[in-house]
């Protein structure tokens, strides 16, 4: 059970949020323009990071916002959690 | 049968009171503060079960957690419960307990089944066994269930009831022995919130079975007076009876709390609480596990752990039997042969694999005149029910085969001892790597991962000093960690060192000639031997994490806690490796096993999910309707009338929809209103067709897609006014739709400037339907009803029967329909409203079979029924609300190679050779007719129906290419035959749609 740090409500138990997924993958303005391959990277390829992951959450049975967090996957230690939008305050890893 | 091996004094019970009992169906006494398991041995019970495989008899080997064979059921009837340790049971008056493992019964003849079951049992048998054809498993799981009889649960509802606790703290102490006691001390001292939690009945840990000194006192009134000044801080929290079984991350632990330990009754609430803890700090002082030393025959009733012997003298007034010998590879053990020689209990002798044991407490034993046979090991414990004779031999030089004559000691009782495993258990869970201590041959915590630190035995350090002093450092840096570092002037607890020379890194004693005679159990509870491991070893599974998978070595319910390590020993001895190198298994929540009852909690019954219903509810329970769970919601299946069957309903149903009016209760239907001057922009991007151009007051069906071009939901949505909607989703799928919007605008759109907002619950919906619904509604309204006044898919305000409506003239059904919303409040009002007004008309409430039998009829697709995710609009045949110009979510993916084979499978309909035939949902449909499977599957049935409209079966399909299969026969293999069906179009009826336009 993590203990996640929502941008707008503080420390919250895992239980409160829904995963995301990796964060800062920008959906492609122009689709159309892409090859099936550029497309199913956007689409389906993922970092799967070992270490520092920047991902995202939706605290959703709380402010129903989402944010990004910046997490270790082997220790599960969060860095940091930030809001969309925000320069990921954590440098390093994929 | 009297209390015979109850000594005449000691022990922390209360001997004015006699207590009664019952185990195996005979009737015992014992006193207030034994076990189960020591009031057993006060009545010289040694055969307490059978063992799993091989159904040898079994005795009562440890004093806690960690005892693998006296597993019993407790009690009888809804509260009787399975597998627990006859040494973790308080004895009350009138307990009645069972061996869970005592098939055909405790006593037996040992022989005939013992060979019975050895020989089809071997290592992997499980594994090897489920490589089979399943046939031959589904016989062996009949003799297999019977024989190992693992406890039974309980058959009825659980009349207790159980708790869940969430709470915070500075600092969780795990344990109340010499250490944690200790660390509690030093951290509410300097002002911490603290929890300390101990699974025992009454603190002081190990301390409780030993004859300890602290500050020249027993230890036991240190013990006390620790208890009492915990007590006197208003920030300790002190759970007794209560074990910490589940580290998860972010300090998050997992309490398990007995609070009725006699006999089960509701007057003091919950049975059990689960306690949830956030803990800026842990400190953990779980103690340490005795670990044995294995010979031949090892699990014969009365070879026991050292310390539990000890336990049983010190702490419950018990001897095991009346004549015990010991077999040590340390210091430890001798503690036992002195307390149990100072309770006047005969030695028989002490075998010790060290050829010179020198420590303090050897030399004790020496000087009593006790016989020490050094550099020696037990070879073979015999006997028959229970032990009778060790058998001696001396050890060579390097312990790698025993030599010389066999020595034979008579005893009752052998204690035995191959040092201890520190408890990293909740360390391992924590995420902790365990390092091996060479000189006491055993693994303890590594670095931390989290916010934890181990003091006394279970970080390796066993002597009471030591285990006070790192209980004190570890309290005051965990309270400093957490912020409180006030200082104490309190004198520390103080306790005498002992010499102990080093334990000699001994596991398995070397078989007689080389050859090893009779069984060397690893782990009693799963029946796993040395052999067993060798086994595995030989057959390539090298790995810890394999060999206990492969051998079930450790997978009991006592998780190997006494024997893991000796299996670690024996592949690092066959791979010419040291122990670390093999490494340890992963420990895994739970510690001790947890009721499901606790896990349950209150979430049970009516309150295991929410439900929901409409404002016509009451309506419809009145009316008989039968209910379907749509999400959480209940809505009407079907209002059969007195008499009929669902088919009879259903199609009176229908029929009455088709010909005159029916009434459906559409209030669940997701309800999303979106505001803003991007509201059109919004749906333009999440629905699959184009909404700029739609007019003030006008209705639009739309697709939803995922990014990958699957239909994800569809819906009518309309334009109240400029710059606001009221979008309607599938009554599943209303919070899904709402969080998947409210996903787009936040992480990919934050500029668009519109807001939804789920309204479902604001409006109750009476949707009625059929070729007088007009007729109807006009006695109720003023506003013109006119088809080019109020045409299809277009929305009028008005007052209903008097109340303020949102009326929207869409229709699921293919009839003239018109979806009534008022304010929820209303709802039951204007539903009355509408069958009064409706009567002479012959209204006719329907419910979701009916919708759903009307829709297919028109070739309606119901998102999640036709689709599963792995559907496209395409697939579906809708190209036609597929926008070909504008992007939206999902767009890019329908031209992806994958999304525009020719053999997707595509919607069809389906009409059975038979019209009477109704098609099973979810069949697998082929083309090719073969006498037996395999067959190449092209497709599945989705929706099927009896229509009585048209007076036969309609289906709809997902079938490989099936548009262009129109016309072929296809066939469903079905258990009793194979039905035969024609592909035709997915709308049977009103193709033109001139009803629901009329
Ligand atoms: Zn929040």
């Amino acid at each position: 059970m993590l203990l996640i740090h929502c941008p707008w409500c503080g420390p919250r138990d895992e239980i409160e949020f829904k995963y995301g997924g990796e964060a800062h993958i920008t959906r492609p303005t122009e689709p159309d323009a892409l090859s099936d391959t550029e497309w199913a990277d956007y689409l389906f390829m993922r970092t799967n990071a070992k270490g520092l992951h920047r991902e995202r959450w939706v605290h959703s049975a709380g402010c129903r916002r989402w944010f990004n967090v910046a997490r270790d996957t082997v220790t599960n230690e969060i860095f940091a959690s930030y809001k969309m939008g925000e320069k990921p305050p954590v440098e390093g890893g994929s | 049968m009297s209390q015979i091996y109850r000594l005449a004094e000691g022990g922390r019970i209360d001997r004015s009171r006699t207590l009664t009992f019952s185990f195996n169906k005979r009737k015992y006494q014992g006193h207030p503060g034994d076990t189960l398991a020591s009031a057993l041995l006060a009545n010289g019970v040694s055969v307490v079960g059978r063992s799993f495989k091989y159904h040898r008899p079994r005795g009562i080997v440890a004093a806690g957690v960690e005892e693998p064979n006296a597993l019993v059921q407790l009690g009888t009837g809804a509260r009787t419960q399975p597998n627990l340790p006859a040494t973790m049971i308080e004895l009350f008056d009138g307990l009645s307990a069972e061996s869970v493992n005592c098939w055909p019964n405790v006593d037996y003849d040992v022989g005939s089944i013992t060979q019975w079951f050895s020989p089809i049992m071997p290592a992997g048998f499980y594994y090897k066994t489920f490589m089979w054809p399943a046939r031959y498993w589904m016989a062996y799981e009949r003799v297999i269930r019977r024989a190992a009889g693992l406890g039974k649960a309980p058959t009825q509802p659980d009349p207790d009831i159980y708790d869940k606790m969430h709470t915070h703290c500075d600092v969780l102490v795990v344990g109340g022995g010499p250490a944690g006691l200790a660390a509690a001390l030093a951290a509410g001292r300097a002002g911490a919130r603290v929890i300390l939690v101990d699974q025992q009945p009454e603190l002081g840990g190990q301390l409780l079975a030993e004859r300890a000194v602290v500050n020249d006192e027993p230890a036991l009134d240190w013990t006390n007076s620790a208890a009492r000044e915990l007590a006197g801080m208003d920030d300790v929290r002190m759970l007794s009876r209560t074990t910490a079984f589940g580290y998860y991350e972010h300090n998050y632990v997992a309490l398990l709390e007995r609070r009725q330990t006699g006999p089960s009754n509701t007057a003091n609430g919950s049975r059990e609480r689960l306690w949830k803890v956030r803990a800026k700090q842990v400190v953990l002082a779980t103690g340490a596990i005795e670990r044995p030393l294995v010979f031949a025959d090892n699990d014969r009733p009365g070879v026991m752990l050292a310390g539990a012997v000890r336990q049983y003298v010190n702490r419950y007034g018990v001897t095991p039997g009346p004549r015990i010998a010991v077999f040590t590879n340390n210091d430890d053990a001798y503690r036992t042969v002195l307390d149990l020689a100072d309770s006047g209990v005969r030695i028989a002798a002490v075998v010790d694999v060290r050829t010179d044991p020198v420590g303090e407490l050897p030399e004790k034993t020496i000087a009593r005149g006790i016989e020490v046979i050094k550099g020696s090991a037990v070879v073979r414990a015999k006997g028959g029910w229970r032990l009778d004779t060790a058998e001696v031999m001396a050890l060579d030089g390097s312990a790698e085969t025993v030599t010389g004559s066999v020595r034979r000691i008579p005893c009752d009782v052998l204690a035995v001892s191959g040092g201890w495993n520190p408890a990293i258990h909740l360390f391992s869970q924590s995420g902790g790597k365990a390092r091996f201590l060479d000189d006491t041959a055993c693994f303890v915590p590594g670095a931390s991962v989290q916010a934890e630190r181990s003091a006394g035995a279970c970080n390796g350090a066993f002597a009471l000093a030591d285990c006070l002093a790192e209980g004190l450092a570890a309290g005051a840096s965990a309270a400093s960690a957490a912020g409180f570092t006030r200082k104490s002037r309190r004198k520390k607890p103080a306790a005498d060192t002992v010499g102990e020379a080093a334990l000699r890194p001994f596991w398995v004693v070397p078989a007689v000639g080389g050859k090893r005679r009779g069984k060397h159990f690893l782990d009693p509870h799963n029946d796993v031997s040395v052999a067993d491991v060798e086994l595995a070893q030989r057959e390539g599974y090298e790995s810890s994490e394999l060999t206990k998978r492969y051998t079930t070595l450790g997978m009991g319910t006592d998780q190997g806690k006494t024997g893991n390590i000796h299996g670690l020993a024996i592949m690092a001895g066959m791979r010419g490796v040291d122990i670390p190198t093999v490494g340890t298994t992963t420990f895994r929540p739970p510690y001790t096993p947890v009721t499901f009852g606790a896990f349950a909690g209150r979430d049970i019954g009516g309150l295991y999910d929410p439900v929901r219903v409409t404002p016509m509810h009451r309506w419809h329970v009145n009316a008989g309707a039968k209910f379907e769970d749509v999400g959480q919601w209940k809505r009407p299946w079907y209002f059969p009338q007195e008499g009929e069957t669902m088919r009879e309903a259903v199609d009176r149903e229908c029929l009455a929809t088709r010909n005159a009016i029916g009434i459906l209760d559409a209030s669940t239907l997701g309800k999303i209103d979106i505001q803003g001057p991007d509201a059109s922009e919004l749906l333009n991007r999440v629905y699959t067709n184009a909404w700029k151009q739609l007019a003030v007051g006008r209705c639009r069906y739309g697709l939803m897609c995922t990014e990958d071009g699957m239909l994800f939901d569809d819906g009518v949505t309309t334009r109240l006014g400029e710059n606001h909607y009221m979008m309607s989703t599938t009554s599943g799928n209303a919070a899904r739709v709402l969080a998947w919007i409210e996903e787009w605008l936040q992480t990919e759109w934050p500029e668009l400037k519109v807001y939804a907002n789920s309204v479902t619950e604001s409006w109750a919906t009476a949707a009625i339907s059929g070729p007088l619904a007009r007729t109807l509604l006009g006695e109720l309204t003023d506003i013109d009803l006119a088809n080019d006044a109020f045409p299809h898919m277009s929305f009028q305000e008005a007052h209903v029967a008097g109340f303020p409506a949102r009326i929207f003239r869409v229709s699921f059904t293919g009839e003239t329909s018109f979806e009534i919303n008022v304010p929820a409040s209303h709802g039951l009002a204007l539903w009355t409203a509408l069958m009064d007004a409706g009567e002479p008309y012959g209204i006719t409430p329907f419910g979701t079979e009916t919708m759903h039998v009307l829709r297919a009829e028109k070739g309606f697709i119901i998102a999640g029924q036709e689709t599963d995710g792995t559907v496209t609009p395409i697939d579906l045949g809708m190209d036609w609300a597929v926008s070909k110009k504008k992007d939206f979510i999902g767009k890019r993916s329908l031209n992806r190679a994958d999304c525009v084979r020719a053999d997707r499978k595509q919607l069809v309909g389906l009409l059975t050779e038979n019209p009477k035939d109704v098609l099973p949902e979810g069949a697998q449909i082929v083309s090719e007719l073969k006498d037996r499977p395999p067959m190449e599957m092209i497709g599945h049935v989705t929706s099927s129906y009896h229509s009585a409209n048209l007076g036969h079966s309609i289906a709809l399909a997902l079938i490989k290419g099936g548009r262009e299969r129109t016309g072929e026969t296809v066939h469903v293999p079905l258990v009793g035959g194979t039905l035969t069906a024609t592909i035709t179009d997915p709308v049977f009826f009103d193709p033109e749609g001139a009803r629901l336009r009329g």
